[in-house]
């Protein structure tokens, strides 16, 4: 049982919550901040006991997802995780997932935890808790006004995993050099997880300078084969340090419009089944390699992997699809270059003219500096564009932004406010049509609110 | 007529979207049927100092910030101070703009000699300016975001390109912003700075095409998206510093 501070914290923390649910406002972070404040120590007192342990998954892009998928494969082996489903992933969410998740003496009502982790509060949290595994899925430079140079934050991710006792297992992607290179700092196991196709990827790393030099020595990166942005098969031209062997493997990928076959491969040959991803996107099939990897490190039996990640359906604005007024409408949460360039990778790999109903602000959640939009590949989605409705707190920037890439003005519509801006956007696609709703955090959280409100999808925080 | 933009080190200092001031530079001399050349000029590759009209240099994390400025101490240095007494014209962005000017002191060990083509010399401070940037200038309003701890102090040979309106600007102090030296200029606004600010992007055109090509007019281009974007800044900057 948990001690009395953490049993007091949790019981504020279930009031606040209460109180909020009870006037009609769910999903806010307040319950855990409460509980945070009366107990720093809530989140390790609360874990602490959780049969199967606790798993972190951090890193820029793919930790919603990648979370995701692995709660479906705990639940399909008969597990009950605790998790920050909402994607509510600084160590306030955190605690207000265990909150939710208690009893009122402070009791789990699960057996593991399950949290994704705001990769700049990951060096914080590992300080808090002793996982059994963390997961970190790749480190783009992301929010510049918020988490400052990549290099510092890699450097900062490194000596907390130094720290970590060596019964932690780490969960690593070995295409992308700065994550890969976390390994070594940690005294006890890793897995690594890549993809091997020889037919996926091109050979010149995209125009994002976040790792074109080696992490050890700095001499420039060499790329055999360039997956997604720095993703891929690289190698020092100077020290040596190349991509470590993988334990996961896609060995091939074959992409669709609804999701991807993989077949997987690893250091024994034919010890996996195939996989289905039901989810467009390169970056997904790396969700997934994600997500089979920390279920080994979980032990969980290979069978009920594949079969959960087989039927896993996409998590708030990641490639979700929901109907509006006899549309489909995908709805694509775009935040950082890299990113957008792997939705718009995937949006564009079946061919897809898409009309788009665009939309980017700058609060907090966002990034406050929308200067990102001029390193997103705006330039290999112009072609395409057959119509774009854009709003949002900074929809002019927007607009600036598709002119230079070469989209024709009277293809580009400027509405102000979200209700007048889907309308526009919903009118102008036939019925049967398809309709791609690319936006930021807030954005995605203002259009998701006004199409709940019309009853087409279920608000956020009951999803 | 054509047009030559070098992009230095743009593998290593092109962190901030400082990618859409080449864009943008680019897509307005094509605009204007100017035909436009973009090269790549990176560390350890010797540079052709006769050949650009027009330097781009943006801003990099500290790594690459280091290896940049062991090049530019070596003959990459030497070159791109003949490219400017050559006639180009430069526009330089945060990072870019401190390894122009005279020295960079850091809060610890000895000051690091920049290239000296700017009279300004920039020291680390303790604070980061993190924000929304405005500024007046004679030929217009700059809008942009802000993110350095460098403090940045003009000397008499360098003119302030404008006045903080809204942000900290070169230093947090004297309400001065970037800088102006003959046709160099230095600032420290992301955004990406020219789409927002096209009065600037055509200064530069207009001085680089000069270089070769004698005093040329440009034809005006139907900026609404520009203004719009530049307003909507600006209110957003007013709103939210």
């Amino acid at each position: 049982m948990p001690d009395s501070l953490a049993t007091l914290a949790n019981a504020a923390g279930k009031i606040t919550r209460l109180g909020l649910t009870l006037s009609g406002r769910g999903g806010t972070a307040l319950p855990g901040l409460v509980t945070l404040q009366l107990d720093p120590d809530f989140i390790a007192a609360a874990t602490r006991a959780l049969p199967h342990g606790v798993v972190l998954v951090s890193g820029t892009n793919g930790k919603t997802t990648t979370a995701r998928m692995l709660s479906d494969v705990a639940r399909a082996a008969g597990w009950q995780p605790i998790h920050n489903r909402s994607g509510s992933n600084l160590e306030r969410g955190i605690a207000g997932a265990l909150l939710a998740d208690a009893t009122w003496r402070g009791e789990p009502r699960g057996d593991l935890g399950l949290f994704e982790v705001d990769e700049a509060s990951l060096p914080r949290v590992l300080g808090r808790v002793r996982p059994r595994a963390v997961v970190i899925t790749n480190l783009f430079r992301d929010q510049l006004d918020r988490y400052f140079e990549l290099d510092q934050l890699a450097r900062r991710i490194g000596d907390a995993i130094a720290a970590l006792d060596p019964s932690v297992t780490l969960v690593l992607n070995a295409d992308d050099p700065i994550v890969a290179s976390l390994g070594p700092r940690h005294r006890g196991a890793a897995l690594y997880f890549g993809v091997d196709d020889p037919s996926v990827g091109g050979s010149v790393p995209q125009a994002i300078s976040d790792a074109t030099r080696c992490p050890r020595c700095r001499a420039p990166l060499r790329y055999a084969r360039v997956v997604l942005a720095h993703e891929g098969d690289w190698s020092c031209t100077s020290c040596g340090l190349t991509r470590p062997a993988r334990d996961v493997s896609a060995s091939r990928v074959a992409l669709a419009a609804a999701g991807s076959e993989v077949a997987l491969g690893g250091p024994v040959p034919g010890a996996f089944d195939d996989l289905r991803v039901p989810l467009p996107g390169l970056y997904n099939v790396y969700n997934a390699l994600a997500t089979v990897a920390a279920a080994r490190a979980l032990d969980i039996e290979r069978a009920t992997v594949t079969r959960a990640i087989g039927s896993f359906r996409a998590a708030f604005g990641r490639l979700e699809q929901v109907d509006v007024a006899g549309r489909s409408v995908r709805l694509v949460l775009v935040k950082n270059p890299a990113g957008f360039n792997a939705a718009i990778a995937a949006l564009l790999e079946t061919g897809r003219r898409p009309r788009l109903l665009a939309a980017l602000n700058d609060r907090d959640a966002d990034g406050r500096d929308v200067s990102w939009i001029w390193d997103a590949d705006f330039e290999s989605l112009a072609p395409s564009v057959d119509h774009a409705v854009v709003t949002g707190l900074r929809s002019r920037d927007l607009a600036n932004r598709l002119k230079y890439a070469g989209v024709p003005r009277e293809r580009v519509d400027v509405v102000d406010g979200w209700a007048a801006a889907i309308d526009r956007a919903v009118g102008g696609v036939p019925r049967g049509g398809e309709l791609v709703v690319l936006a930021t955090y807030t954005a995605m959280l203002a259009l998701r609110g006004e199409l709940a409100r019309r009853g087409h999808v279920a608000p956020f925080w009951e999803d | 007529m054509d047009l030559r933009i070098a992009h230095l080190y743009p593998d290593l200092m092109s962190i901030y979207g400082d990618r859409g001031n080449v864009l943008a530079l680019a897509q307005r001399a094509r605009w204007r049927d100017v035909a436009v050349e973009v090269r790549p000029y990176s560390a350890g590759v010797p540079f052709d100092a006769e050949w650009p009209d027009l330097l781009f240099f943006g801003g990099g994390q500290d790594v690459g910030q280091d290896i940049v400025g062991a090049d530019l101490a070596g003959p990459g240095g030497d070159a791109v101070r003949r490219m400017v007494a050559g006639g180009a014209a430069a526009l330089l962005v945060c990072g870019g703009y401190q390894l122009f000017g005279h020295e960079y002191v850091p809060e610890q060990g000895a000051p690091i000699p920049g290239l000296g083509m700017l009279d300004v010399r920039t020291r680390a401070g303790k604070k980061r300016f993190v924000g929304n940037l405005v500024a007046d200038t004679p030929d217009g309003r700059l809008v942009g975001f802000e993110n350095h701890s460098g403090r940045t102090y003009l000397g008499p040979e360098a003119k302030p390109l404008g006045t903080v309106v809204v942000g900290h600007g070169n230093n947090g102090e004297d309400r001065t912003e970037g800088a102006v030296q003959g046709r160099v200029i230095g600032t420290y606004s992301h955004g990406s700075c020219l789409p927002k600010n096209p009065w600037l992007a055509d200064k530069l055109l207009g001085w680089a095409l000069e270089r070769r090509h004698g005093a040329v007019s440009l034809r005006p281009l139907d900026d609404a998206e520009e203004r719009a974007a530049s307003e909507q800044a600006a209110l957003v900057a007013r709103a939210r510093p």
